[in-house]
């Protein structure tokens, strides 16, 4: 394949995402030091980092797409993989497990019908562990999307998710 | 939750409202906001303002409790060209530890005012407050409030009419509790992945981009401009002990308030525990507590009557940490408790170094084992001489994997009985680890 034909696979990144990353970069001293900003900026708009993406990204950063893919699978929230519109983040830190969070797992993954790390079918929902969310008087608790669930019960999972399969 | 009680000084929750409601910039104004700045810039010098810090012994919120004024004293102070930065360290994600995001959600102007005397004081001309991803409402507001501050002449260029310039950025971080590491928080603003840097260089001579950077956790820098404007004796007299200043204290797990109060350092365990957090929930005793955080060593009900300060918690063998309890009921496991604790710091090992990367994990499968009833008589040595190897200071690259061995060691102190139920009755005495 020809490097035209090569670049030609490569997505432009769009102007709003451009200009987002621009910005970014105007008070750093090289480019590449924006590399978490860009990722997130990408999946803010994408939902998720594809290799596409992460290409497209890379080019416009001057660095390897190797070297942006180390950086984006240390972190646990650059998703590289797609995931539903909504990423369900269920704290199983000390606090929570104490309140009971390992029941309100096997709840969720019940009435959603996904494991850990899985997305419903129709793409609602992923669920995903995470560290201690530092609201530790309210365990158990968990991120949906950008909103915060405190004190958590199996009555609240139920009006959230539906019945499921009990 | 009522925070401020009469007649006590609360500095740093003094606009904290009963509903967690933000603290807007003319509210904090209103109540005295922005006046230590304003007593301070153009008539104190930034070697009159390390006095003052140096003098009112404000010790590191973030865990450590290293003596801030000590820190920031080891930043040159030379003309030499080029950038120097404070970072504030808002990536609260120790297990067990929540008081930070009541600092941010609630006075955001707080954390900048004491951040611009900070970077005022070691004469940083860049700040960037690293927030976890998480906070999203905590990272809205920190923007809000530095545009407003740009507005009014607090941040930007020649601040107050004085030949002082600093801009101000909210970096949101991407996940990772590493990050919370002040030299991996370096790499991770850098655009890097988080692994912790060796020491020396220590960041204040070569921290980020190389240059001079000092990192500071949220509590602390919240700290500084209510000192610098009411003095290093203010401050001294605020503490019950040899420790100074207030501290934010926090307790979960089951007792009938959870909660986080701003009360005087020093404050007793049994206060904190009995009259604050309102004593054990019904049906559960306290059989343990983590003074600060999941990287602490358990204490127990002989403990109760210490202070909580640095130098007390650390002579019981522990460490007050972040100064946020976490409490261990007579119902729940404790090897249960020392295996979530485990598992989450296997999962979150940066992978730099062999004893972290591959004995955390090892650990864990042996609490897994011991809980799940796999295990043997001989992996109370195995425990334990991981606890050694792993746990020592200098075998490896950074403080996470002895951190992560402080509960356990702890456990194996004061809990040994319930390691030994285990491995003699087949598992785990208590239902669903007692968490159900």
């Amino acid at each position: 394949m020809s490097e035209r034909e090569t670049a030609s696979l490569i997505p432009v990144l769009s102007a709003q995402e451009l200009a987002a990353i621009d910005a970014e970069i105007a008070h750093v001293p090289y480019r590449a030091a924006v590399a978490i900003d860009a990722l997130k900026i990408v999946q803010a708009h994408r939902g998720w980092v594809s290799d596409e993406s992460l290409q497209a990204i890379a080019r416009h950063l001057e660095m390897s797409a190797e070297e942006l893919d180390g950086v984006a699978t240390f972190y646990n929230l650059i998703y590289r993989r797609p995931v539903g519109e909504q990423v369900i983040l269920l704290c199983n830190s000390i606090s929570c497990w104490i309140k009971g969070c390992d029941r309100l797992q096997a709840k969720i993954s019940s009435q959603l019908g996904i494991a850990l790390g899985e997305t419903t079918p129709d793409n609602r929902y992923t669920l995903l562990p995470v560290t201690c969310l530092g609201a530790c008087d309210k365990a158990p608790v968990m991120l949906v999307g950008e909103e915060l669930h405190e004190d958590l019960t199996e009555q609240a999972l139920n009006r959230l998710f539906g019945e499921g399969e009990t | 939750m009522s925070l401020e009680l009469p007649g006590q000084d609360r500095p740093l929750t003094r606009n904290v409202r009963e509903d967690r409601r933000p603290t807007d910039l003319a509210a904090y104004e209103a109540n005295g906001g922005y006046r230590g700045l304003r007593s301070a810039m153009g008539k104190l010098s930034p070697a009159d303002c390390l006095q003052i810090l140096k003098d009112s012994n404000l010790r590191g919120r973030g865990g450590a409790g290293f003596p801030t004024g000590m820190k920031w004293s080891f930043v040159p102070m030379d003309d030499s060209p080029g950038h120097k930065y404070l970072i504030c360290n808002a990536d609260e994600m120790e297990p067990g530890t929540f008081k930070d995001r009541l600092l941010l959600e609630c006075d955001p102007h707080q954390l900048i005012e004491g951040m611009i005397l900070s970077a005022y004081t070691i004469q940083a001309d860049v700040a960037y407050i690293f927030i976890r991803a998480e906070y999203h409402k905590a990272a809205q507001l920190l923007r809000e409030a530095i545009a407003a501050c740009k507005e009014k002449g607090y941040l930007g260029d020649n601040i107050l009419g004085t030949d002082y310039s600093l801009e101000m950025h909210v970096h949101a971080s991407a996940g990772r509790y590493i990050c919370g590491e002040e030299t991996a928080l370096i790499s991770s603003l850098e655009g890097k992945r988080a692994n912790p840097r060796a020491k020396p260089p220590f960041p204040q001579v070569s921290g980020l981009w190389g240059r001079p950077t000092i990192v500071n956790n949220v509590e602390t820098l919240c700290n500084v401009h209510h000192i610098i404007e009411r003095g290093a004796d203010w401050f001294q007299s605020l503490g019950l002990t040899g420790d100074a200043g207030t501290k934010m204290y926090g307790v979960s797990g089951r007792v009938k308030n959870p909660g986080c109060w701003e009360l005087p350092m020093g404050t007793p365990v049994r206060e904190i525990i009995e009259e604050y957090a309102g004593g054990m929930a019904d049906g559960y005793q306290l059989r343990g507590f983590l003074p600060g955080g999941g990287s602490t060593d358990f204490l127990t009900t002989q403990h109760l009557d210490l202070a909580m300060d640095y130098d007390t918690i650390g002579k019981a063998g522990s460490r007050m940490g972040t100064g946020t309890m976490i409490i261990l009921d007579d119902k729940t496991c404790p090897v249960g408790f020392v295996k979530n604790l485990m598992e989450f710091f296997a999962r979150e090992s940066c992978g730099f170094c062999t004893p972290c990367r591959d004995g955390l994990p090892w650990s864990a499968q042996v609490l897994d084992d011991i809980e799940g009833g796999r295990g043997l008589p001989e992996d109370m040595d195995t425990l334990a001489r991981q606890v050694t190897y792993i746990g020592a200071m200098g075998n490896t690259h950074c403080a996470l994997a002895p951190g992560a061995m402080e509960p356990l060691q702890s456990a194996l102190k004061y809990f040994r009985e319930d390691f030994e139920r285990h491995l003699n009755g087949g598992g785990c005495p208590y239902c669903d680890g007692g968490t159900a």
